[in-house]
């Protein structure tokens, strides 16, 4: 590629980190962040140890404890497994010289919580994890996308990473979005679109004047769940809004660095008339809430429509996918998704467990109790946000209306620790995924956004945040 | 890392699409601090009921097919979560080649860091394939050549090179970065100057 030809984003974060264009026609790419956790880590470490490998550039990595964390009466880990695990993180990351945000540490939360909020995740840089969530960076125009556990030594080890450069796909989305519609519904509206494998192979960068004016909290959401599309990351380009959250956190530039990076950032938007090799534009007043009725992402559908019906699928494949999703969900095909009853309510994840969506929350459920046979939990995305939520004394309105208030972690969306549903217990979750026993074994997770997960937990059943006063 | 040249077995089939890393080893298992152990856990809520005994009709659980060194799956395999201890199940089991028409991009990528080896097919084949494993037919994978052969029938695949060298060789990705060390501290020096804030540690 000339130097002089319009880029897109990800064409100049790429090129920017190009270490070497390997002959085998693979790219060495430099890592500026790496993000560790105590369940992808721990085997890494142990490969490092094994070859007498250091690892090369140790203020490069910030560690915390997440994924497997309890999130009431933490002192002592009950769980043998789970506290040996997170030992072993704290053991690693001292033995190494890599910052580790402990569990007492009011900073401590879930890592793409905490990277952004710190100011960690900056604009222009290039990120991994050895999480599939990592695409929440993208939201501050960096490259960043998850890896495996052999990925996690090789950044520690080179702080870099070998690669094929991905292509690029770009996903416009025109005009305000419509009354009791939010970024959750606008992501879970493309996932239905282009399907779980339709970003494969791509970096999906989000554009249009529908994303304009969101916060960096729903942008978050957005490229949160670029994974579930199947892309390895998302991004969106850096703005005044992207300069004003970063200013003055813990781990932003300061002084004369600042204008520099400003400069810098500001110079990294996709060019006009750079080439995707895939497009798709959506007008904005297509999308509705959003909730999903199947077993994965894509099964999604309007909040005011019906659970489908498998003979109307295209292919014989399909049609024998949604025969298994229903038989697991425990639904009727032509089901009201009004009519579905609920067991339990998530609020929480690296998707929807920020500050921003403990607000809405609290705004729906204010002065009313969540139905009697409903049990709520909140899990804040990371200490801060509920240290920022109970200054606020949203814990007040949140408990007082009937929901468990917890410490910081991933909690039910994947349930590794005590945080999970039973066999057939249905829950609206504002977490990423709903396939088969991700929030415990035999348990029904129904996606949607924090607001229609609150109104859902008052009325019983899934609610159209439309309908609701 | 295990070599990956050739490979000769029946293949198991398993027609289910979107087959996630949730399913291909579920969380309780990612509690552990080490790689191997897995495989007894592969596909453990399918596998087994609740009370842990094996579901006598899930396809790994059934003569020939527990023996299986390759699986013919439904699309976009592998998809959802990073855990590399899906391949690392996978692997412990005793599978070190899966056929589908699409894989997760992250998945496949784990695969290559621990000797297994992901073919894409065409639909077409797909459909082919899982009936040949349906009916025990003995499949012969050769990586050099990249066939796929199965009762005299060849459906070739396409490898990208230095995947290809990888396996065969069973090279280790870190040993070849390392070799890179001065370009590495060259792009670091490099870099410090046009974007300090990022390279504060570098001298």
């Amino acid at each position: 590629m000339s130097t002089d030809s319009p880029k897109t984003l990800f064409d100049k974060i790429w090129s920017d980190h190009l270490v070497k264009q390997r002959d085998d026609g693979t790219s060495l790419l430099y890592i500026d962040k790496h993000l560790v956790h105590e369940v992808t880590s721990p085997q890494a470490f142990e490969g490092l140890k094994i070859a007498s490998r250091p690892v090369r550039r140790p203020s490069a990595t910030v560690a915390v404890a997440d994924h497997n964390v309890p999130t009431f009466n933490r002192e002592n880990i009950e769980d043998e497994q789970s506290r040996i695990q997170v030992q072993t993180l704290a053991n690693n990351t001292k033995e190494h010289g890599i910052e580790y945000f402990e569990l007492s540490d009011k900073r401590q939360g879930i890592v793409h919580i905490i990277g952004p909020e710190q100011g960690i995740t900056q604009p222009g840089m290039t990120m991994v994890c050895g999480d599939s969530h990592t695409s929440t960076h993208g939201a501050f125009g960096a490259l960043a996308f998850g890896i495996g556990t052999s990925e996690v030594e090789h950044v520690l080890a080179t702080q870099t990473i070998v690669q094929k450069p991905a292509k690029n796909m770009r996903i416009s989305v025109n005009g305000d979005l419509p009354f009791g519609v939010t970024s959750k519904d606008l992501i879970l509206y493309i996932i239905g679109q282009i399907g779980t494998a339709g970003g494969n192979g791509h970096v999906i960068e989000y554009a249009g004047s529908s994303l304009k004016p969101l916060s960096m909290e729903s942008r978050m959401t957005i490229c949160n769940m670029s994974i579930e599309a199947g892309a390895r990351a998302g991004l969106i380009s850096p703005d005044q809004i992207t300069f004003d959250y970063l200013k003055g956190r813990p781990y932003a530039p300061t002084d004369e660095h600042w204008q520099q990076a400003i400069d810098y950032w500001s110079s990294l938007p996709s060019d006009t008339d750079a080439f995707y090799d895939k497009e798709l534009v959506i007008n904005s007043s297509e999308i509705a809430p959003m909730v999903t009725w199947g077993t994965s992402p894509e099964d999604v559908v309007a909040v005011s429509g019906l659970v489908p019906d498998p003979s109307s699928a295209k292919t014989e494949n399909k049609k024998k996918s949604i025969e298994r999703s229903l038989d697991y969900m425990g639904l009727k095909s032509g089901t009201k998704i009004t009519d579905i009853k609920l067991d339990k309510i998530f609020i929480g994840s690296c998707t929807n467990g920020r500050i921003e969506d403990l607000r809405s929350v609290a705004s729906i459920v204010k002065n009313k109790k969540i139905a009697p046979h409903v049990e709520g939990m909140i899990v804040p995305g990371s200490g801060l946000v509920k240290l920022q939520a109970e200054e606020e004394g949203l814990d007040v309105i949140l408990k007082d209306a009937g929901f468990d208030w917890r410490e910081a972690g991933c909690s039910m969306c994947l349930g590794m620790n005590p945080d999970q549903l039973k066999p057939e217990e249905r829950c609206a979750s504002t977490s990423n995924r709903n396939f088969e026993g991700r929030q415990g074994r035999g348990g029904r997770t129904h996606l949607m956004s924090p607001e229609l997960a609150a109104a859902s937990a008052i009325k019983g059943s899934i609610a159209d945040i439309r309908d609701f006063d | 890392m295990d070599k990956f040249i050739t490979l000769k077995g029946i293949a198991a089939p398993l027609p289910i699409v979107n087959i996630d890393t949730d399913m291909i080893i579920p969380k309780q298992f990612l509690k552990t601090i080490k790689r191997t152990g897995l495989g007894i856990s592969l596909f453990y809520e399918m596998r087994y009921d609740h009370q842990g005994q094996e579901l006598k009709n899930f396809i790994l659980n059934t003569k020939p097919f527990n023996q299986s060194k390759i699986l013919v799956a439904g699309d976009n395999f592998g998809c959802g979560s990073s855990r590399e201890h899906a391949p690392w199940s996978l692997k412990d089991f005793g599978i070190s080649c899966i056929i589908s028409t699409s894989f997760a991009d992250i998945f496949y990528n784990n695969c290559f860091q621990n000797g297994i080896l992901p073919i894409v097919v065409s639909p077409e084949n797909s459909k082919k394939l899982m009936d040949f494993a349906s009916d025990q037919k003995e499949f012969e994978i050769d990586l050099p050549s990249q066939n796929i052969s199965v009762e005299g029938e060849k459906i070739g695949f396409d490898i990208e090179p230095y995947r290809k060298e990888r396996l065969i060789e069973g090279l280790d990705d870190i040993g070849i970065t390392m070799n890179y060390e001065q370009s590495i501290t060259d792009y670091e020096l490099l870099q410090k100057k046009n974007k300090p804030w990022i390279f504060k540690d570098i001298k």
